[in-house]
């Protein structure tokens, strides 16, 4: 029997990868879209893959209005797996968290994805048996824990095998030339050496393979206790002092172990703090910034504040917005993480000193302060190919657990963090304070931030160097897949069109001037003038001896129960921080030198492209940042066409039309949410609040008072 | 306008530009130092001082006080410290400790300001050294209360522009094409008779007589009738503005009060019925029957739908402002700002403004309906709302000189009561009509212009010039009242225009990114989490907080400006070289060498 399918129903077929393969899928489900509180929304097909969950509009005729940044991986209506953030089944008008077996299936469901987009789905209309097996899948594949060779990952790599070199100028430090470049580039290659002693990870299967300690560490104490007790060095400045980095011994050590660990710490601090060293100052980073289950908290919290499922609920949150903002305590985090960077950077620039910050694992706040002392302190670190370098060096390669941080396996959620997005939430603060300091823009970091998600670049997939070597080698594998050649997120060209790559590019960045052939001499040549700073006293010799004292107390501490009331780095009085963040603030901004974050409380502000941009009612229709931008990026384009044409003028050449392609159509009806959301609505209609507050608790006399009280009514009586 | 040591930064608040030395006169001004004076500015006095700066500490000076500022001119800082602050915006002084205080610093004068800060001086103890500033201080900074003129009265500041022509009330209706066949000018109000807070040009139905008008006057609320601010171009939908109806407790009635707005709904052909938006609370509108006035009912007026925008009064806004003051001055509220922020109340007095004023011009501009805007007495809250709705629906008052208008007429000739909302030059610093309801306004402008940074022609130094001069008393622009009592001072023969320094000037107050979009409603966004406290604006004299001046993104788009110009005029100069060179040139195509060297042979 043939049955005539109605046209609602005509065959629509994913795109998919290759390795991907379709699980399951579900027909006439019913998308709302989300913008109105009206119910209006479209039919299509919900699928599952192994990558992702995908919806497929009925009526995908081929978009003529194709969005200009458009990511060609994760499309408009597409969720990878890695993105679901949480689950909901709507029963009788109540909200149900979806996690593992389902008895009874949901006749709506409500994705909240890790990039705030929220999906409302509805199942009514769709079979029974197709409900249960899409609602079942998609829970399954994305809610329950996973191994690590079963993410997409690995089907994607052994199907498409990478031939691209996607270095692009990225220093990615999984060679020995890697750190030795890096060394002579910050002119740390005087006191600090790049050892081999990790090769096949004898050492620690934490640790890289290459890594860098000061010359004076011998081979054998790397050994000694996997790593733990080494520090190892981060970066140097430009007046040699450098950030140092230490993986502290476990707090709950048994206590016959202490008296020896005790007897190598003394060892190294006093080697390493001998001249030609500078004095060393220590930052326990677990005593002096949250921990990572307050950031984890905290972060839970602030994004549950973007993820709306309607108007309604927009307009009731923002009657308390502010105090909703604070009582989550993620810009309070932020706040204090870049105090902490400017602390570091005091140390380093003014005092001159080395900066010893230890951790237990040195892999997660580590991560973050190092990175952003260097992106305040090292300009290279503030361009695109120099930051890319950074998070390969102190995060992939530095080691941090990116799989279970983001608890991509769904192993376990203790370990998840979002340490990373800590990192980038602070970067934002500065791009957006001082724009032209940046080669790229906040969209970069947005897009970096989704790329977390997305299972087809190695880069935020392994805990470790270690992990990564061992998942791409042959041996430990089935016969037909591997090695692998992974695809590294850095080559953006596998996400974004070259159009859509001009919106990482930030148009307000001033290059920094080339006069010479030697780059690098002009580089320190440029650091040289931030010692324009106030150098303070040099109290050195009476410090020295302030030192061994400190040492010693410090490494009774690091040793003993009280491990978490480590030494607070400031033996300085506490003005000596503020002084150098005011006195940098009252100079005039050099935007290739020293650059200090404001974190005074208004000063941090919320990233609203990153979390503000899926939601319709924050929309400013031709309104926002963009808006300037887009008048920038014209211009721009202007004055490069009158360069072409002066050209032509110059050389008499033909005059052939110049074919210069609009980066921006419409520019001044862009949306604030741009590139991310596009306008949809088109009326123009006014968003207005639906909840507004009325309440002014206790000053009731004053609300009641009349402006001004006059008699009105001259005949009452 | 310098309060710290950066006088670089600030100096760009107020008048650096216009001064001029003159008048050397006295032996103990420093014959070395550049003391700004306005023309018509005398000196009274100086005094070494020191200033107690809250951001640097003890700060030894010598303070200089004119007829019109006090400036003061630190002795031994580098870079030096320098305040240049008119005596309009002091709102109180005070002493502080006795002769027999105590402790280092503890004698002298503390000033309020009306611009968000305090200044302390210390002055020594011995022989009441105080006495003689304070007398001196006390009788410039309030002239109305020791009958002195303002200083706007003897400034003799000369200006290229001026700015009293800006606004014509006639040239501004007829730019929104009126009168027309329903809606006329009269001129009932000449004199000021039927109400004395009015302009004396007013517009109103074609169908609505003088002596209706009269009538209608008798129910309103200090007389002021319902009377046209804007007219849609497309709809012909109107805003009108007025104040409350004469209700009382016995709930009255007006017959001719009822036909006028019925009149007023028919103007534009409208069946649907007339919107009145009264921008107070629900419950203070039934309150103010209490005290005669009240709210249009609705068995009185069948024909017209009421909304209650929810807008505090007066007392509130202050309290507000007052709350906001003590977070962020002269500290910066640190550990719990954002709930700091929140309960002042500050931003949710401006969301609730700027809700009520996209209600407004939604509904006249996608509703196609008139609009009726009043609250207790249509001077404060309704200007608010008029004036933001108008911004929003006409692209003319987004440029400098519409905005000028804008202010001019909703604010300036409809009886804003600047002088006893600001107290200018009135020592009285707790009379409780004082109110920041145009700070407010300007707050709202600032908002909107945040979210469209390319709709605005002005930029923010515009608004914080305007706000600055709302204080100084050196324009007669925000002086007294009504346009009555203007017209009895002479304020436009004996005082200049604040437009008339900024018109001088209009590159320094221009936003480059503006874009002209004409017919375009322009609705901000009125949710916390777009709305944002102006950090330049009340944070501006903490060295802390100050944004990058000037803003980078601003000075990039300028050199890119200025480049594109740069190829422009070479091209054309090229071009010209070329043509030239074309036309003497042989029909066979010739190589670039060819051409250079022709061209070398021909010049």
């Amino acid at each position: 029997e043939i049955h005539i399918k109605k046209p609602t129903e005509k065959e629509v077929n994913p795109h998919l990868l290759p390795g991907e393969l379709l699980l399951c899928e579900a027909n006439t489900v019913y998308k709302y879209i989300q913008e109105d509180g009206s119910d209006r929304g479209i039919y299509g097909k919900l699928v599952c893959t192994n990558f992702k969950i995908a919806f497929l509009d009925d009526d995908s005729a081929p978009d003529e209005n194709e969005p200009q940044f458009k990511n060609k991986i994760v499309g408009e209506n597409d969720i990878t797996l890695q993105c679901v953030d949480q689950i909901y089944g709507v029963y009788d008008e109540k909200k149900k968290l979806l996690t593992g077996q389902l008895r009874k299936y949901p006749e709506k469901l409500i994705i909240y994805c890790k990039d705030l987009r929220v999906f409302h789905f509805c199942l009514r209309y769709t079979k029974e048996e197709e409900v249960k097996r899409i609602v079942s899948g998609i829970v399954h594949h994305s809610q329950t824990p996973k191994l690590l060779k079963r993410l997409f990952l690995f089907s994607y790599a052994s199907a498409a095998p990478n031939n691209t070199d996607g270095r692009n100028q990225t220093v990615m430090f999984d060679t020995l030339e890697d750190w030795r470049y890096e060394l002579e580039r910050t002119k740390g290659n005087v006191k600090y050496k790049a050892v081999t002693t990790n090769e096949g990870y004898r050492v620690s299967e934490k640790l890289p393979l290459y890594f860098v300690v000061p010359m004076c560490i011998s081979e054998e104490s790397i050994f000694k206790y996997e790593g733990r007790g080494i520090p190892i060095w981060c970066w140097s400045c430009h007046n040699g002092a450098a950030l140092l980095k230490m993986s502290a011994f476990p707090k709950e050590q048994d206590d016959s172990a202490s008296p020896m660990q005790k007897a190598f710490l003394d060892g190294i601090y006093k080697t390493i703090s001998k001249p030609p060293y500078e004095l060393l100052k220590t930052e326990d980073l677990s005593n002096s910034l949250p921990s990572l289950q307050d950031i984890q908290t905290a972060y839970t919290r602030f994004k549950q504040l973007f993820l709306i499922d309607n108007s309604t609920d927009f307009w009731a949150t923002d009657v308390k917005w502010f105090s909703l903002l604070e009582s989550t305590n993620w810009l309070e985090i932020i706040r204090r993480v870049l105090k902490k960077a400017v602390e570091v950077a005091e140390c380093l620039e003014r005092q001159h000193t080395n900066v010893l910050l230890i951790e237990e694992s040195a892999t997660d706040l580590c991560c973050v302060i190092s990175s952003l002392v260097q992106v305040m302190m090292d300009s290279y670190s503030r361009t695109k190919s120099g930051f890319q370098s950074l998070i390969q060096k102190e995060w992939v390669i530095g080691g941090h657990g990116f799989l279970d941080r983001c608890n991509h396996l769904h192993k376990s959620d203790k370990e998840e963090a979002p340490v990373f997005l800590l990192l980038l939430n602070c970067v934002w603060q500065l791009v957006q304070q001082y724009p032209p300091a940046f080669e790229f823009t906040e969209t970069y970091l947005t897009v970096l931030s989704d790329s977390l998600y997305v299972p087809i670049f190695s880069t935020f997939f392994f805990n470790s160097q270690h992990q990564k070597d061992i998942n791409t080698s042959g041996e430990s594998l089935k016969i037909q897949s591997g090695p692998f050649r992974f695809l590294t997120v850095w080559d953006w060209s596998v996400q974004f069109d070259p159009k859509a790559q001009v919106f990482l590019n930030n148009p307000l960045y001033a290059e920094k001037p080339k006069p010479d052939k030697s780059q690098r001499k002009t580089a320190r040549f440029k650091h040289q003038r931030q010692l324009s700073l106030p150098l303070t006293q040099t109290k050195s010799s009476t410090k020295r001896g302030f030192f061994r004292e400190e040492t010693d107390y410090l490494i009774k501490n690091i040793l003993g129960k009280r491990i978490g009331k480590f030494i607070n780095s400031s033996d300085e009085p506490p003005n000596s921080f503020r002084e150098f963040y005011d006195s940098w603030h009252s100079k005039p901004v050099d935007y290739h030198g020293l650059l200090l974050p404001r974190i005074d409380g208004p000063e941090i502000k919320v990233w609203a492209q990153r979390y503000l941009r899926w939601i319709p009612e924050a929309q400013l229709p031709g309104g926002g940042t963009i808006a300037t931008t887009a008048k920038i990026l014209e211009l721009m384009e202007e004055v490069q066409s009158l360069q072409v044409k002066m050209d032509e003028e110059h050389s008499q050449g033909t005059f052939g039309d110049i074919h210069s392609v609009p980066m921006l159509r419409n520019s001044a009806r862009l949306s604030s949410l741009f590139p991310f959301a596009l306008l949809q609505r088109q009326s123009v209609k006014p968003a207005l609040p639906t909840s507004t507050w009325k309440d002014l608790e206790g000053e009731d006399d004053l609300v009641k008072r009349d402006d001004e009280f006059v008699d009105l009514g001259g005949e009452m009586l | 306008m310098a309060s710290s040591s950066m006088p670089k930064y600030n100096s760009n608040s107020l008048e650096s530009s216009s001064s001029k030395r003159t008048l050397n006169d006295g032996t103990n001004w420093e014959q070395n130092e550049e003391i700004p004076r306005l023309p018509g500015e005398t000196r009274v006095t100086d005094k070494d001082v020191i200033y107690m700066c809250p951001f640097n500490g003890p700060v030894k000076g010598r303070v200089y006080i004119t007829n019109y500022r006090l400036y003061l001119r630190s002795v031994e800082n580098d870079p030096v410290v320098v305040l240049n602050v008119p005596l309009g915006v002091i709102s109180r002084i005070e002493k502080m400790g006795g002769a027999s205080s105590r402790g280092e610093n503890s004698y002298g004068l503390d000033i309020t300001c009306k611009d968000m800060r305090n200044l302390r001086f210390a002055l020594k103890q011995e022989g009441h050294s105080r006495r003689d500033i304070f007398e001196v201080l006390t009788k410039y900074a309030f002239p109305q209360s020791h009958n002195l003129l303002f200083f706007a009265f003897a400034n003799e500041e000369k200006f290229s522009e001026n700015g009293w022509m800006v606004y014509n009330p006639m040239s501004e209706y007829r730019r929104q094409g009126l009168p027309n066949d329903r809606w006329r000018v009269t001129f009932i109000n000449e004199h000021y008779s039927l109400c004395d807070t009015y302009p004396s040009l007013l517009v109103v139905p074609y169908n609505a007589t003088d002596e209706d008008l009269k009538k209608v006057a008798a129910f309103r609320s200090r007389n002021r009738i319902p009377v046209l601010s804007w007219i849609h171009p497309e709809t012909q939908a109107v805003i009108m503005r007025c104040s409350q109806p004469l209700v009382g407790m016995s709930g009255k009635r007006n017959k001719d009060d009822e036909r006028y707005l019925d009149i007023i709904r028919e103007a534009n052909g409208q069946i649907s019925k007339l919107t009145i938006y009264d921008a107070r609370p629900n419950v203070n509108a039934v309150a103010n029957k209490a005290t005669g006035g009240g709210y249009e009912g609705e068995d009185a007026y069948p024909n017209t739908e009421l909304f209650f925008l929810d807008i505090h009064n007066i007392h509130v806004m202050r309290e507000s402002l007052k709350k906001l003051k003590d977070i962020v001055y002269p500290n910066v509220e640190e550990s719990h700002w954002l709930s700091s922020l929140e309960s002042t109340h500050w931003l949710e007095h401006i969301k609730l403004v700027l809700t009520g004023a996209i209600q407004v011009a939604d509904k006249v501009s996608s509703g196609r309906s008139s609009v009726l805007v009043h609250c207790s007495d249509g001077w404060d809250r309704t200007a608010q709302l008029t004036s933001l709705a108008m911004l929003m629906l006409d692209s003319y008052y987004r440029t400098i000189e519409g905005f000028e208008v804008l202010v001019q007429k909703e604010w300036i000739s409809f009886g804003h009561k600047f002088a006893s909302r600001i107290g200018h030059g009135d020592k009285n610093h707790a009379d409780a009509d004082r109110s920041p309801i145009f700070l407010q306004f300007i707050d709202c402008v600032w908002q909107m212009s945040k979210q469209f940074p390319t709709a605005f022609e002005f930029n923010e130094q515009f608004l914080i010039t305007i706000l600055d001069h709302l204080y100084s008393c050196r324009f007669g622009t925000f002086l007294y009242n009504s346009e009555s009592l203007r017209e009895k001072e002479k304020v436009t023969e004996k005082t200049l225009s604040l437009w008339s320094l900024i018109n001088c000037e209009k590159s320094k107050y221009t936003n480059p990114f503006y874009t002209k979009e004409l017919n375009r409603a322009l609705y901000p966004v009125a949710s916390m989490r777009h709305l944002e406290l102006w950090v330049n604006y009340y944070i501006r004299w903490n060295p802390r907080i100050r944004q990058q001046q000037p803003n980078p993104v601003e000075q990039r788009y300028m050199e890119l400006l200025a480049l594109r110009d740069d190829y422009v005029r070479r091209l054309e100069e090229l071009q010209i070289t070329n043509n030239s060179k074309i036309s003497n040139s042989s029909s066979s195509s010739a190589s670039p060498s060819q051409m250079m060297s022709q061209v070398q042979t021909h010049f």
